[in-house]
């Protein structure tokens, strides 16, 4: 069930609980993850998988159990400079309307004090990076965006103050499928370049095999299994994965079927 | 007609940066502190709904006091509050004019101001506060990078809400001692000068549909990011306030301020005063509107020099009488309780009284067989009485209505200027007059006689400041009045100033006025 750890994890749960009004959103969760992993956590709405990720840079704070970043319990850092040195994209987006692609994805590096020409710099640069149109889009409002390029924006910003490690709540939810697909497999590039260490929420547990080094799967507060893709697809897993798995799975064999001309 | 209406506007225009300017100051003022009020309350007041509830609540319980009330309300605080600060430091200020009004104002002003502001800083996405905090914002940067800016079309909408309050309201100041363009509209009013009336509502409309039209192009410089509309919204807004203060900077102040309370008589004599300091060499201008309570204080205050007043208002009002006493006596006995209680100069008399009385029409008076007060009481069940704001509130109405026991069918409050002509209309039977009133001979009434004496008498009398108790230059200026001017003469110039041919502004009246009083020196 648990796959061989890196030696120093990036970022570890030590028997983590989240009581909301006295309801357990987290019960007892206890993860690490490496350097330069891929994590993502699939679950249905409800699982605490946002909670989880919020715990991380101190949007929330656990009822028991220990967070570290990097080696460091987050209750001893202040939570402002740790927002500041984690990337984080949001699900809903979350850019600021009033302000354009370039202050938006500025905002970190501005906070952090970096001056005009630094900024513009990086600006120009992860216009580049997330392949948007540096002419284009750079002085553009976010309500002048489609959604898939807001949502470049909203990756830009989460990097622009050179991370180590990108948070990402559902990122792609809003997006149609093809914008989906590309973007989703841009950020794998990016993950990749730039060696970051990337936990991902997402309920698309096809999006999760396709992109992700090892998927977590939450149900009701609990952490039910953790493994690469491959190992969830086992036989002997728990009901709820095997079910979760099997729906990608079978999408992928009738469209296997579908395409070698044999009808479904 | 045309002659007449070109003289009263040009009148009119020759009082706009007087009234304009005072507009301005007042209104801006207190709209700018009703800004800086709101917007801290409303900020305090988003993460504290319970708080945010007892503000919005007492700022809308503020917006229901009608303004005239509200700024009515705020003078006598003021002025105990001035008494108490004399008291406690030995510093007091003026409750007369300008601070009341701005107060006053300033509160009319908070609710759009924070009822906005609330909504615009509650009213944003949760998903853009949350990703404040995500990009690694602290509550201040997220207040000031991201909450204030993405509320701020909102909170502009609020300001430009009070503005239009503000301006329109601020004519209601008049009263207090703030010169306004309500200035226009009061006196207007009083000496039935339509074009006054207009011509005062007209440009409080203009100035606040002009401010109002500012703020929106600021609004949309800052919902599109344009700063060339920013700046143009506030160039206009600053080229409104110094062109009508300007003028107000570079003009002399006059020496003496001559004071009038709202009705016609009353400017008539306070051009009248002004006019004589004026061939005296002494410079004045006037204050006029000024409610009744308000301008024994502003005297004893030394914020206005002199002005008319009658012995029988301060006999009921300050010294609490509610006996009727010989005519010199109740002056003798004014002018001592002034000279003591206030330091006020009483100068002499006019020469004339200003009595309360009851009038009917000389033909309904003769079909029910009425000639006095007693006669009216017989027939008062079935008929109605009409007054003026202030007469059934006082203890003269108390007084008649006691001695002789008069029980009307129907009581009614009208402005004064309508209560003659519905006497003689039928519209009322009976309606408190004015004894030195032009228009009782005007519209054929009669006034019932007081046979048991209960109505104290009303000599106009000239107030002197006490400031100016050894002011020579301006008693001497005045003195040739007291006794000029007996009761047919002021009733002769009150009909000119109201319903007479020609022109009939308080200072062409006053200058006929004085001829006349010149004349009959002569003849002497």
């Amino acid at each position: 069930m648990n796959p061989p750890m890196s030696p120093s994890p990036v970022i570890s749960f030590e028997r983590v609980s989240k009581v909301y009004d006295g309801a357990r959103t987290l019960d007892n969760i206890t993860l690490a993850v490496g350097a330069g992993e891929f994590l993502a956590i699939v679950g249905a709405s409800g699982a605490g998988k946002s909670t989880l990720l919020r715990l991380i840079n101190r949007l929330a704070d656990p009822s028991e159990g220990v967070v570290r970043v990097e080696g460091e319990d987050v209750r001893t850092l202040d939570p402002i400079a740790l927002r500041r040195r984690v990337g984080y994209v949001f699900q809903n987006i979350g850019l600021f309307p009033h302000m354009t692609v370039a202050e938006n994805i500025a905002i970190t590096p501005r906070l952090i004090g970096w001056d005009a020409g630094k900024r513009a710099a990086r600006v120009d640069e992860l216009i580049d990076l997330v392949r948007l149109d540096r002419a284009r889009h750079r002085d553009r409002l976010p309500h002048q965006l489609s959604g898939g390029e807001r949502q470049r924006v909203g990756v830009a910003r989460a990097l622009a103050a050179r991370p180590r490690i990108v948070l990402m709540d559902e990122p792609f939810g809003a997006l149609d499928p093809i914008t989906r697909d590309a973007l989703g497999r841009d950020v794998r590039g990016l993950h990749d370049r730039l060696g970051l260490t990337t936990v991902m929420i997402t309920h698309d547990a096809l999006e999760a095999v396709l992109l992700a080094d090892r998927i977590v799967v939450m149900r009701a507060g609990k952490a039910i299994a953790d493994g690469p893709p491959r190992a969830l697809f086992a036989a002997d897993a728990d009901p709820y994965v095997r079910e979760l798995m099997q729906t990608p799975r079978r999408q992928a064999e009738r469209l296997h079927a579908l395409i070698a001309g044999q009808g479904a | 007609m045309s002659g007449g209406l070109d003289a009263r506007l040009a009148d009119a225009l020759a009082r706009l940066p007087d009234y304009l300017g005072g507009h301005v100051r007042v209104s801006m003022t207190a709209l700018a502190l009703g800004i800086a009020l709101s917007i801290p309350l409303a900020l305090v007041s988003i993460r504290r709904p319970a708080f945010r509830a007892i503000v919005l609540a007492l700022s809308s319980v503020v917006q229901t006091i009608p303004g005239l009330a509200l700024l009515a309300l705020f003078y006598p605080l003021l002025l105990g509050l001035a008494a108490l600060s004399a008291q406690a430091f030995g510093v007091s200020f003026s409750a007369f004019g300008f601070l009341p009004a701005v107060l006053a104002l300033a509160l009319y002003s908070l609710l759009p101001v924070l009822r906005n502001a609330v909504t615009g800083l509650t009213g944003i996405d949760p998903a853009i506060n949350e990703a404040a905090l995500g990009v690694g914002m602290t509550r201040r940067q997220a207040l000031w990078m991201v909450e204030l800016p993405l509320a701020l079309p909102v909170v502009m909408a609020g300001i430009r809400t009070a503005a239009v309050w503000v301006i329109g309201t601020a004519t209601l100041s008049t009263p207090i001692g703030q010169t306004s363009l309500g200035n226009y509209i009061f006196a207007g009013l009083q000496t039935q000068n339509w074009v006054f009336v207009l011509f005062g509502c007209v440009a409080a409309a203009l100035l606040a549909l002009a401010v109002d039209q500012l703020l929106a192009l600021i609004e949309r410089g800052l919902g599109t990011r344009r700063r060339g509309k920013i700046a143009a919204g506030m160039l206009g807004l600053v080229l409104i306030i110094v062109g009508a203060l300007a003028p107000g900077w570079s003009a002399p102040r006059a020496r003496y301020v001559v004071g009038a309370k709202t009705f016609a008589e009353q400017y008539i004599l306070a051009a009248l005063l002004e006019q004589r300091l004026g061939a005296a060499g002494l410079s004045a201008t006037r204050r006029e509107g000024l409610g009744s309570s308000v301008i024994l204080d502003a005297l004893a205050g030394n914020e206005v020099d002199v002005y008319v007043d009658y012995t029988g208002t301060i006999w009921a009002n300050d010294l609490h009488r509610n006996d009727s006493k010989p005519r010199a006596e109740v002056t003798a006995e004014v002018a001592r309780w002034l000279e003591e209680k206030r330091g006020i100069t009483l100068l002499g008399d006019l020469g004339f009284e200003n009595a309360y009385a009851l009038a009917m029409s000389r033909k309904r008076a003769q079909s029910l067989g009425v000639r006095s007060i007693a006669d009216l009481a017989r027939v008062a069940p079935q008929l109605t009485i009409a007054g003026d704001y202030e007469f059934f509130s006082r203890p003269e109405w108390a007084a008649i209505r006691d001695a002789y026991g008069l029980s009307f069918r129907a009581q009614r409050t009208m402005q004064p200027e309508f209560m003659y002509p519905a006497a003689a209309s039928g519209d009322v039977d009976v309606i408190s007059a004015y004894t030195s009133e032009g228009r009782i001979a005007q519209y054929d009434l009669v006034v019932l006689e007081d046979s048991k004496h209960v109505i104290p008498p009303y000599d106009a009398v000239i107030l002197i400041a006490p400031r100016n108790a050894d002011d020579h230059a301006l008693i001497d200026a005045l003195r040739p009045l007291v006794g000029a001017i007996d009761v047919d003469l002021m009733r002769a110039a009150n009909l000119r100033a109201t319903g007479g041919a020609g022109d009939r502004s308080p200072d062409a009246v006053a200058r006929w006025l004085a001829e006349q009083i010149g004349r009959r020196r002569e003849k002497r």
